[in-house]
């Protein structure tokens, strides 16, 4: 993680992943001190819905730079350096996830939970939090399934190469030729069911049901959940086959 | 069972394959405490045994106990116990030589204070102190090599696995890396398996052997037991009638073997010496026109043990 900060353009990534959060707060501000805004732009539990289907953006930024970790390890032996050490495979695996969960948290947990904070603040009054006590589990929840997905993801993709550039690659074809092809397959058969392909989608549709939006969800969330549950177990099995000290050429 | 004898390694009827290929067959052996050299050729096992002992490949039978510990019961233990230095280039990326081993350090259980002290001293020992600020990526195949030892060093091992440390070495590097070895066998009492093709590298840093061959083991034990019974080994030629003198070489005890066209090899114990070669060959007129001392060394021992002679 410490040297991912040592690079520039990833200080510069996270601090303009806080524009829309600056944005938000400005929102909240002028809607708390002004009724004729806060008639359009009061909060509500589908502004952080909002807010954090925006952050998908940086999501997938933040995401796609972690592609070296497991590949860069890969690169230049030092799987069989960690696990000739007191390390096992599972801790292996754990220390790996914990920089794109921690980035993706940061991104999206802790500037809404803050957005949250900065509501009451500004409004003088715990009314909306009262309101919406759904707010706090719903934001934690969908962040954790964001991240969690994301980062099992890169860890497997990264698993499968020695090249970071392949593996960053790889991850976006997934992401966009997922989403492409749902379009696509949408336009043509009409029905949009075929968005169980997109794990984008996917997550548009568990957001809408823990944010309790009123969007008709293309799929069931039970649905939606199995799909990136799916993922997630396709990962774990990639990681388990690909972290091992030595590799054996059949 | 004093300390000397205790052995650091025993493998029991130990196999391991690669899909249909066997890389170890039933293989038992010994590692006594000090210095073993593993030797063999290409493809005999010797990484495939390493990586065994480290838990790091099942074996497919078999028992294998590392300092006392069983590696399939306790491979944590042991790995927190021994260092291991790998056979190819290994390190992890986008450190400097001592981020890198003092994190190793860390990784075997030491605090980080002391783990930052162990690798500025290691470093200094295996003479990367100079460079020791440098990224690892940076640095030529023999400093990636002493930045391996550095590493599996740093935490005080009791044991020590090295596979083919001189791999890629220049002459000057390679002599000063088994400098290293012998001084961490020797004077630092770390117990060492040095995995090596190289015979004069095991001969020059070890007091045992084990060789292994095809998977399995050809031969075994202290070196100098190996290299036979204290004496000299002289290629011979001679001018005249042979047969007597012959006779007479293997009348007085003189183990003798024809090598070439007129050439023989004749072992002559200690308490005789070359000169007795002479006092034979004048008492049966016979002229010594090639006398040349041929010491046996690992190489001979190792070439008989794989069936080269």
């Amino acid at each position: 993680m410490a040297s991912l900060f040592q690079y520039r353009w990833f200080q510069i990534l996270l601090l303009v992943s806080f524009g829309p959060f600056v944005v938000r707060a400005v929102q909240f501000y002028f809607a708390s001190t002004n009724a004729q805004v806060a008639e359009f732009l009061a909060a509500t539990p589908d502004t952080f819905r909002e807010f954090l289907s925006q952050q998908g953006l940086f999501v997938f930024l933040v995401v796609i730079m972690q592609s070296g970790l497991i590949a860069d390890d890969r690169r230049t032996n030092a799987l069989q350096l960690y696990l000739s050490k007191p390390l096992t495979r599972v801790e292996y695996v754990l220390g790996k996830l914990v920089p794109p969960l921690a980035f993706v948290l940061g991104v999206t947990l802790v500037p809404a939970l803050v957005l949250l904070i900065l509501q009451i603040v500004f409004a003088g009054s715990v009314t909306f939090l009262r309101a919406n006590l759904f707010l706090l589990p719903a934001i934690t929840l969908y962040s954790l399934i964001q991240a969690l997905l994301s980062a099992c993801a890169i860890l497997a993709l990264s698993s499968l190469s020695k090249s970071r550039r392949f593996v960053a690659v790889m991850y976006a074809g997934i992401v966009f030729f997922t989403a492409a092809m749902y379009q696509v397959l949408r336009a043509i058969t009409g029905s949009r069911k075929w968005a169980v392909i997109s794990p984008g989608e996917m997550l548009d549709v568990i957001a809408n049901g823990i944010f309790r939006s009123r969007v008709e969800p293309a799929v069931p969330v039970y649905v939606a959940i199995v799909v990136v549950l799916v993922i997630v177990g396709v990962a774990l099995v990639i990681l388990e086959r690909r972290i091992r000290a030595v590799e054996v050429v059949a | 069972m004093s300390q000397a004898m205790t052995p650091v390694v025993d493998l029991q009827r130990v196999s391991v394959r690669y899909g249909a290929q066997w890389a170890l067959r039933d293989v038992s052996a010994t590692f006594p405490s000090g210095a073993v050299g593993l030797l063999g050729p290409n493809g005999a096992g010797k990484s495939t045994m390493i990586k065994a002992l480290l838990g790091l490949l099942a074996p497919d039978s078999g028992e294998m106990r590392v300092l006392g510990l069983d590696v399939r019961r306790s491979p944590l233990q042991i790995r927190g116990r021994i260092g291991y230095m790998p056979e190819n280039d290994a390190h992890i990326p986008r450190m400097n030589a001592v981020t890198f081993v003092a994190y190793c350090g860390e990784l075997c259980g030491l605090p980080p204070a002391d783990a930052m002290q162990r690798a500025h001293e290691v470093l200094y020992y295996v003479g990367l102190g100079e460079a020791r600020y440098r990224n690892i990526e940076q640095y030529s195949t023999g400093m990636k090599q002493r930045i391996k030892l550095a590493q599996a060093l740093v935490h005080d091992p009791s044991l020590l696995f090295l596979d083919e440390p001189t791999n890629g070495m220049d002459p000057k590097g390679r002599d000063e890396m088994l400098e290293l070895i012998r001084d961490i066998a020797h004077n630092k009492q770390i117990n060492l398996i040095l995995s090596s093709h190289l015979l004069p590298d095991v001969e020059y840093t070890c007091d045992h052997v084990v060789v292994l061959d095809k998977g399995g083991i050809a031969t075994a034990g202290p070196i100098a037991t190996l290299k036979g019974p204290s004496g000299r080994v002289f290629e011979l030629r001679v001018k005249g009638v042979a047969d007597q003198f012959l006779a007479a070489m293997s009348a007085a005890g003189l183990e003798c073997h024809a090598t070439d066209e007129d050439v023989m090899r004749v072992f002559v114990p200690d308490e005789r010496g070359p000169r007795f070669l002479f006092t034979l060959a004048a008492q049966h007129n016979v002229q010594v026109r090639h006398l040349r001392a041929s010491v046996p060394t690992l190489e001979d021992v190792f070439a008989k043990a794989v069936g080269e002679v």
